[in-house]
C-alpha cells in the first residue's frame, strides 16, 4: 500500500473512564462513605448520599478467549448492571445496587467456573507475566504456573483465612515484571550464558551488551575469527540482562534455569513502608506442567503464615516480627550462604546488634 | 470450523484438570469453535509452540520490528523461531492498548472490542498486561494495522513499548473508594496524554511510567513500580466517628482495639480512651491508613486533599529494584493550574533524565548515580527534609556552602 493511503492515527491516548463507569459511581464520584465486606469476594460501598454498590470480585484465566470474554459479559448483562473493571491483579468486577442480585450474580460467574473471592485477608490471584505463550525472553511459562498455583489455592482465594492479604506474583526472568509480592516465584538462573558465536555480530549491537551487564562480565572478543562477545565466567551472575538485546547470549537452560520463591514484598504504606521481596528458597527445577515443588514450598510458607502470624501482619511484617531463624525453622527451609546479600547495599541488610532470639 | 492441524498437547492437557479456569480450554475453544478459520490455524498453531515448550522449557519467540502507520511503537512483535514445525503462528505480534485509569469498561464496549479482534487476531486477549495495557495477543503484521484501524476510530490507542512513555495505570480511586484523596481520572490523563508523542514514538534512554493510586495503601504499586508515582494524601486531622469507634470496641472488644488498631500505629499516635473512644495526635500521624482500613466506618481520611510525588521507582534491571523518592510532599491537586503545575514537573523530569540519562538507564537509576540534589537542582525542586528516612551519616563531604544553603532554608521557611 502506498504511504499517501496509508491512514493516520488519532492520537487520543488514554480514553476518558467516566463513560464506561457505572451511573452510581459517576454519580457518587469522590463521595464515598465507607464500605463493609458481606463475605468473601463481595464489598458493599456506601457514599454519602446514601447510595449503596456492591461490588463482587472473581478470578479468571487472565489470559481470555473470546468465548470467555462474552460469558462474562453476557454474566454482566444479565445478572448485574452492564458496568465492570479489572483489578490489577485481572480480577474481574462486576457492579450492582440491589443487594437482591448479589447471590444470583455469584452463582451465575461459579455455575460458568469463576471463582468468587480475592477480597480482604484472602490470596488472591497472582499478578503474572507472558511466559512461553508470548515473551521473547522467558525462562518458564506464567499462566500455566498461575493455574497450577491456583488450583491448588483456590480455597484460600474463596476464603477468609489468612492473616492479612496475600499478594502472589510470578516472573519468566529475572527483570521480574511480575512485580513485588507477599509470595514471589521466579526464574532463577543459575549458569552463565552459553554464546552462539557464529550469531553475535550479526544481530547483536555489542556494546549495548557490554553497557547492559550489571557487574561488567562481558567484553567483545574475537572468536574463531569472528568478531563476538566472551563472559568473564567467575564475574558473571547469571542474570540474563544481556539476552534481551542479543538472542545469542543463551541464558535459558532447560535444567540449569530454576525457580526461586521470595517473600515480603509489600506495597502499601500502612503500618510500615513499602517493602521489597526477600529470597527463602532457590533451586527449585522449573517443572511443567505443574511445578509441584515450587507450589509445595509455597504451601508450606502459606501454612506457617497462617498459623503463626497475627492480624493484618503481611508476610514480610509477621517475619520481620519473629525473626528469620525462626522462618527457616518453621518451614523446614535450609538456610544458606545465597541469603546473605551482596549487592549494592548490602551491608544494610547485616544485623550490626545484638538482637538475637533464643 | 476446525483447525487444518491439531497437535498433541498431552502437557497443556494437564492445565485443563483442577478447580481455576483453564486458559488452555480457553485456547482449544478457539482452535476447535471459533468460525473464523484464521483463529483455528493460529491459535492450534500456537497450543502446538507451546506444548513444545513445556516440553523442552525453552521459549521459541523472538522480536522484531513491526509498528502502525504514523508511530514509532506500541506493538510486541513476535516471530516463532519454530515456524516450520508450527506455521500458522508464525507471527504472533501483541498491540497494547490503553485502558482508562481504573480498567472500566461497559459490557457493551467489551463485546465491541471482542467483534474487533476476532475479524483480525487471534480471539486472546489479557485484562492487563503488567504495565497496564489490554493486550491484544496474536495477529499478522498486516493486521496489526487494520485492527488498529478499526478501534482507534472507536476511541481506542496503543500504549508505549520500548525506550518511551508507557501506558499508565490508576487504583480503583474515588469512583468508588471512600479512601481516594484524589481525583485519579484527571491525574492520569493529564500527565500520560501531555506526552502521547512520547508515547507513540521511543527517544527516551528508556521506558518511563507514571501510575497513580488514591491513597497510601497504594494498589496501583505506584511507588514500587513507577517511575513518577502520584498517590493521593491529605494533610488536615484524620476523621473520627467516636460513635462508630465506639461501637466498633463493643462489637470487637477492648483487647482486639489495643492489639490491632492502637498498637499497630507505627508512629504511636492512637490512644484508647477510658470512655472507649479514640484520640489521634494527627501532628505525628504518618497517613499509613492502617487504623482507616480496620476500621473504615469509624475511620476516614481528611478534607484538605492533595497528592505525595515519588519519583524513580523501577525493578531489578539493571542496578537493583528501585521505589520511588518523595520528591513533592505534598501538593493540592484540585484546580486547572494545579494539574498544570504537575504536568509541568512531569516535563522538567523527563527532559533532564533525557538529557542526562544514560541508555537504557531508567530514571530512578540516573538519581542513584547523580544523587538525588543534583537531580532537584537540575529540576528546579528544593530540598525539603520529607525527602530522607535520615540525614547524613558520612562526613566526607565538601560542605563549604553551608552558610548560603542555612540563609535559603530559613527564607523558603519565611515565605510559606
Amino acid at each position: 500500500m502506498a504511504m499517501a493511503d496509508m491512514r493516520p492515527p488519532i492520537e487520543s491516548g488514554c480514553p476518558d473512564g467516566f463513560q464506561y463507569m457505572h451511573p452510581t459511581m459517576r454519580r457518587n464520584f469522590g463521595l464515598w462513605k465507607y464500605h463493609t465486606d458481606p463475605r468473601p469476594g463481595v464489598l458493599c460501598h456506601v457514599a454519602k448520599s446514601g447510595e449503596k454498590i456492591f461490588t463482587v470480585k472473581a478470578g479468571t484465566q487472565r489470559i481470555l478467549d473470546v468465548f470467555t470474554l462474552r460469558k462474562l459479559t453476557k454474566i454482566g448483562d444479565e445478572y448485574a448492571d452492564g458496568f465492570i473493571r479489572f483489578t490489577i491483579r485481572s480480577n474481574i468486577e462486576f457492579y450492582v445496587t440491589e443487594e437482591a442480585k448479589v447471590e444470583p450474580l455469584i452463582k451465575a460467574l461459579e455455575d460458568e467456573g469463576f471463582v468468587v473471592g480475592g477480597t480482604k485477608n484472602s490470596v488472591t490471584t497472582l499478578s503474572h507475566t507472558q511466559g512461553w505463550l508470548h515473551c521473547d525472553i522467558p525462562g518458564t511459562d506464567a499462566s500455566g504456573v498461575v493455574k497450577s498455583m491456583m488450583d491448588e489455592l483456590i480455597d484460600e482465594f474463596k476464603n477468609w483465612n489468612m492473616p492479612n492479604r496475600v499478594h502472589m506474583t510470578t516472573s519468566c526472568c529475572q527483570i521480574n515484571c511480575g512485580g513485588q509480592g507477599d509470595i514471589a516465584i521466579n526464574v532463577q538462573h543459575t549458569k552463565p550464558p552459553k554464546i552462539d558465536h557464529t550469531q553475535v555480530a550479526n544481530v547483536c549491537e555489542r556494546p549495548s551488551v557490554v553497557a547492559r551487564c550489571p557487574v561488567a562480565a562481558i567484553r567483545p572478543a574475537m572468536v574463531d575469527g569472528q568478531p563476538s562477545l566472551e563472559v568473564d565466567e567467575k564475574k558473571c551472575i547469571c542474570c540474563g540482562a544481556c539476552f534481551p538485546p542479543c538472542p545469542p547470549m543463551m541464558i535459558n537452560d532447560a535444567e540449569h534455569s530454576k525457580l526461586a520463591v521470595w517473600i515480603g514484598g509489600n506495597h502499601s504504606n500502612a503500618r510500615g513502608k513499602p517493602t521489597f521481596q526477600k529470597l527463602v528458597a532457590s533451586g527449585i527445577p522449573n517443572n511443567p506442567p505443574r511445578w509441584p515443588e515450587a507450589g509445595a514450598i509455597v504451601k508450606q510458607i502459606l501454612k506457617c503464615y497462617k498459623e503463626d502470624a497475627r492480624d493484618w501482619e503481611r508476610v514480610g511484617e509477621w517475619v520481620e516480627r519473629i525473626g528469620w531463624p525462626r522462618f527457616f525453622e518453621l518451614t523446614g527451609l535450609p538456610f544458606t550462604k545465597y541469603h546473605i546479600d551482596n549487592w549494592r547495599g548490602a551491608r544494610a541488610s547485616l544485623n550490626a546488634s545484638t538482637h538475637i532470639r533464643f | 470450523m476446525a483447525a487444518k492441524k491439531i497437535y498433541e498437547t498431552p502437557m497443556l492437557d494437564v492445565l485443563e484438570e483442577g478447580p481455576w479456569p483453564s486458559f488452555i480450554s480457553g485456547i482449544k475453544a478457539l482452535r476447535d469453535n471459533h468460525e473464523n478459520q484464521f483463529i483455528n490455524d493460529v491459535t492450534s498453531s500456537l497450543l502446538g509452540q507451546l506444548e513444545h515448550s513445556y516440553e523442552t522449557r525453552k521459549g521459541y519467540w523472538k522480536g522484531g520490528t513491526v509498528s502502525v502507520f504514523g508511530y514509532g511503537g506500541g506493538i510486541i512483535p513476535r516471530f516463532s523461531e519454530v515456524a516450520d514445525a508450527f506455521p500458522e503462528s508464525k507471527e504472533f505480534h501483541t498491540l497494547r492498548v490503553q485502558p482508562t485509569p481504573g480498567n472500566y469498561y461497559t459490557t457493551d464496549m467489551l463485546n465491541q472490542l471482542a467483534d474487533s479482534w476476532e475479524k483480525y487476531g487471534s480471539g486472546l486477549q489479557t485484562f492487563h498486561g503488567q504495565t497496564g495495557n489490554i493486550m491484544f495477543i496474536g495477529t499478522t503484521t498486516e493486521n496489526t494495522q487494520t485492527f488498529f484501524d478499526e478501534i482507534n476510530e472507536y476511541g481506542w490507542d496503543l500504549g508505549g513499548a520500548g525506550p518511551c512513555v508507557r501506558t499508565a495505570m490508576s487504583c480503583v480511586g474515588a469512583a468508588r473508594c471512600e479512601m481516594s484523596c484524589t481525583n485519579e481520572h484527571a491525574a492520569q490523563r493529564w500527565l500520560v496524554n501531555n506526552f502521547t508523542d512520547d508515547v507513540h514514538r521511543p527517544a527516551l534512554p528508556y521506558k518511563f511510567k507514571f501510575k497513580i493510586s488514591g491513597c497510601p495503601n497504594d494498589c496501583q504499586n505506584a511507588i514500587e513500580r513507577s517511575d513518577f508515582a502520584v498517590i493521593g494524601t491529605w494533610r488536615d486531622d484524620m476523621k473520627v466517628n467516636q460513635k462508630e469507634f465506639m461501637e466498633y470496641v463493643k462489637t470487637k472488644g477492648r483487647q482486639y482495639i489495643i492489639d490491632n488498631v492502637i498498637t499497630r500505629c507505627p508512629t504511636q499516635a492512637l490512644a484508647l480512651g477510658d470512655d472507649d473512644t479514640i484520640q489521634v495526635d494527627n501532628r505525628n500521624c504518618v497517613r499509613c491508613m492502617h487504623c482507616i482500613n480496620v476500621m473504615p466506618k469509624a475511620l476516614g481520611v481528611g478534607d484538605d486533599k492533595g497528592v505525595t510525588i515519588l519519583i524513580g521507582g523501577k525493578r531489578t534491571l539493571k542496578i537493583g529494584d528501585l521505589m520511588g523518592t518523595v520528591v513533592v510532599p505534598f501538593r493540592k491537586l484540585d484546580t486547572r493550574e494545579d494539574y498544570e503545575e504537575m504536568v509541568e514537573l512531569a516535563e522538567e523530569i523527563i527532559d533532564f533524565w533525557a538529557e542526562n540519562g544514560l541508555e537504557h538507564e531508567r530514571c530512578g537509576e540516573m538519581i542513584e548515580r547523580i544523587g538525588l540534589v543534583n537531580f532537584l537542582e537540575g529540576i528546579d525542586v528544593e530540598v525539603d527534609p520529607n525527602m530522607v528516612n535520615n540525614t547524613r551519616q558520612s562526613s566526607y563531604v565538601r560542605m563549604d556552602g553551608w552558610d548560603d544553603e542555612a540563609v535559603k532554608w530559613f527564607e523558603r521557611k519565611a515565605e510559606a
